[in-house]
């Protein structure tokens, strides 16, 4: 859906800045 | 060894980036891994990324697994995902998952469900610290069968009834997708939410067994983008293992931390110690070291001249030029590899169609010609009841084969030569 | 918003991992991952359970006050994922 891109958009320009960012211990690729 | 981002001189304070960027420099230890038990397997999945099947006599002892969970340990690496072939069927399995739990690294383990009996369930509902990943590949028998053999899909729902019955919820249902089974993505969010499981899907790649079966399980690319956008609507509820990177260049980057992990956060540990940068690159161009090897597991993290060359930056090589670089970041290296494409260029599965390109001229999956045959796995452990495949010689040379198990052209293959140097293919399409 | 003038701590069964950027915490009963991007941000987690305000904290380690919204998003983000908790009266400062 466009809004849950645009969302996931706009967190990746301004994550840089974010001194704190988490992940999903799923997130890793070349983990099965 | 692993280095720091800039520092303003004179505060103690980095600049942070984006995390991507500092990953791809590597760590002191990788955040997770996997770790392949045993190359035993009750089943011969077609596909399977391992080439499992038999046991390796020189497989790590009981001990030596125990010491391999002290370093992880000590490295402070959080999480294993321990798999196989089928780690269940190891006589110390319980005992090995227990040892890494009390020694803080949690555990999470891949199983076709054979071993998952109520017994087991009961187990694992009563600890925290261990989790399940349920293979299955088809919503239906059917499907599902058709990959990982007669009676598994039965097999994986007993598994799925048993740890409901248990009260063990949240555990995943794993799937690879394939040609055969995108159509039947409801149905397996269906099934994942009636067993109270998570779904995950992941991406299949050219590596081991699935390197004879790529070339007709492999997305097309309208499959691809429709994946993709299930992906994007799906959000955070459905687990991908970060495998879909490369279809970044679709739109928004799913989540996750969208690059290729190996060597620089994860690695696989094998059955018999041998470290590889990454579960689907098992080959010897990928191979970091040993466990048994002076200075251990760690050693080999920290100094091997493999994954010191993988952390070196990123400079994107023929992919450089292409706006979507920075989303999909080239794709996936042991994709690449295992179609013969050159690891800076396109991935074969991009979805801009510069990997389609890239394997045409390259003389496609078939390849012969020339003596330049694709990559095979260096190891091997499937079912004997067929003709061992073969392997490369000492000198490196890769004779030029039929290949046997290279099923038909389809008007939809993408290369000119696909079923060029097609031999008969066995009943099941694999052992 | 965050109150970063109450007390605060690290969860117990959070990891905490130094990194040359920063460091990387993993909730063991969540199985959630966090990473911290810069070293100060690790110092004043590290000490969050030494100083009577997560306020304190960030000013003992260096953050100037202009600073210090970023600081409180970021201890913000790892209270909601339960990284951190706030410190009752009775708990222990160390």
């Amino acid at each position: 859906m466009p809004e849950i891109g645009h969302e996931a958009e706009t967190e990746a320009l301004t994550s840089d800045e974010l001194l704190v960012e988490e992940v999903s211990i799923d997130g890793m690729c070349g983990v099965y | 060894m692993t280095l720091a981002p800039d520092v303003a001189p004179g505060s103690g304070v980095t600049r942070p980036g984006r995390l991507t960027d500092l990953f791809q420099l590597g760590l002191d230890a990788p955040i997770c891994l996997t770790w392949e038990l045993t190359y035993a397997c009750n089943l011969s999945c077609v596909h399977c990324l391992s080439s499992s099947g038999r046991r390796d006599p020189r497989e790590l002892t009981t001990d030596e697994c125990k010491a391999v969970i002290d370093t992880l340990e000590r490295m402070q690496v959080f999480y294993v995902n321990i798999g196989g072939g089928e780690p269940t069927v190891r006589p110390d399995f319980w005992e090995l998952v227990d040892y890494a739990t009390a020694h803080h690294v949690g555990v999470k383990f891949s199983t076709n469900g054979v071993r998952l009996d109520a017994a087991a369930a009961a187990r694992l509902a009563a600890s925290d610290y261990v989790d399940v990943q349920i293979s299955l590949d088809g919503a239906t028998r059917e499907v599902n069968d058709a990959v990982r053999g007669p009676g598994s899909y039965d097999m994986a729902m007993r598994a799925m009834g048993n740890l409901r019955a248990a009260g063990f919820t949240g555990f995943k249902l794993s799937v690879v997708m394939t040609r055969q089974n995108i159509p039947q993505i409801d149905a397996f969010k269906s099934i994942a939410d009636e067993y109270g499981a998570q779904l995950r899907l992941t991406r299949l790649r050219p590596s081991g067994r699935g390197a004879d079966v790529w070339d007709e399980l492999h997305p097309l690319p309208a499959q691809q983008k429709e994946l993709y956008d299930w992906l994007v609507a799906h959000g955070e509820q459905v687990l991908t293992g970060d495998s879909f990177f490369h279809l970044s260049a679709f739109g928004s980057a799913l989540p996750g931390l969208n690059l290729c992990g190996a060597g620089r956060v994860v690695c696989l540990i094998d059955p018999v110690g041998d470290v590889y940068a990454c579960p689907f690159a098992i080959h010897e161009n990928f191979l970091a070291g040993n466990v048994r090897d002076a200075g251990g597991f760690e050693s080999v993290w920290k100094t091997s001249s493999l994954f010191n060359d993988l952390r070196k930056p990123d400079t994107g090589g023929a992919c450089k030029s292409c706006g979507f670089y920075d989303s999909c970041r080239g794709g996936c290296m042991a994709a690449k590899f295992f179609t013969g494409l050159p690891l800076d260029g396109p991935d074969p599965e991009c979805v801009r169609g510069y990997g389609e390109t890239a394997l045409a001229s390259a003389g496609g999956l078939a390849g012969g010609l020339a003596g330049t045959a694709v990559p095979r796995p260096s190891v091997d452990h499937s079912h004997r009841t067929a003709p061992a495949r073969p392997r490369a010689t000492a000198g490196g040379a890769v004779p030029v084969t039929i290949a046997r198990r290279r099923p038909p052209a389809h008007d939809c293959d993408e290369s000119p030569l696909a079923g060029f140097a097609a031999g008969p293919r066995s009943a099941t399409g694999c052992c | 918003m965050f109150d970063l003038d109450r007390a605060w701590q690290v969860d117990h069964r959070v990891s905490m991992r130094p990194e040359p950027f920063g460091a990387l915490l993993y909730h063991f009963g969540t199985r959630r991952l966090s990473f911290l991007k810069n070293q100060t941000v690790l110092a004043v987690v590290r000490s969050l359970a030494d100083h009577p305000s997560a306020r304190v904290a960030c000013l003992a380690n260096g953050v100037a006050e202009g600073e210090l919204p970023a600081y409180a998003r970021a201890l913000a983000a790892l209270a909601d994922s339960h990284m951190i908790t706030e410190r009752r009266s009775h708990d222990s400062g160390a």
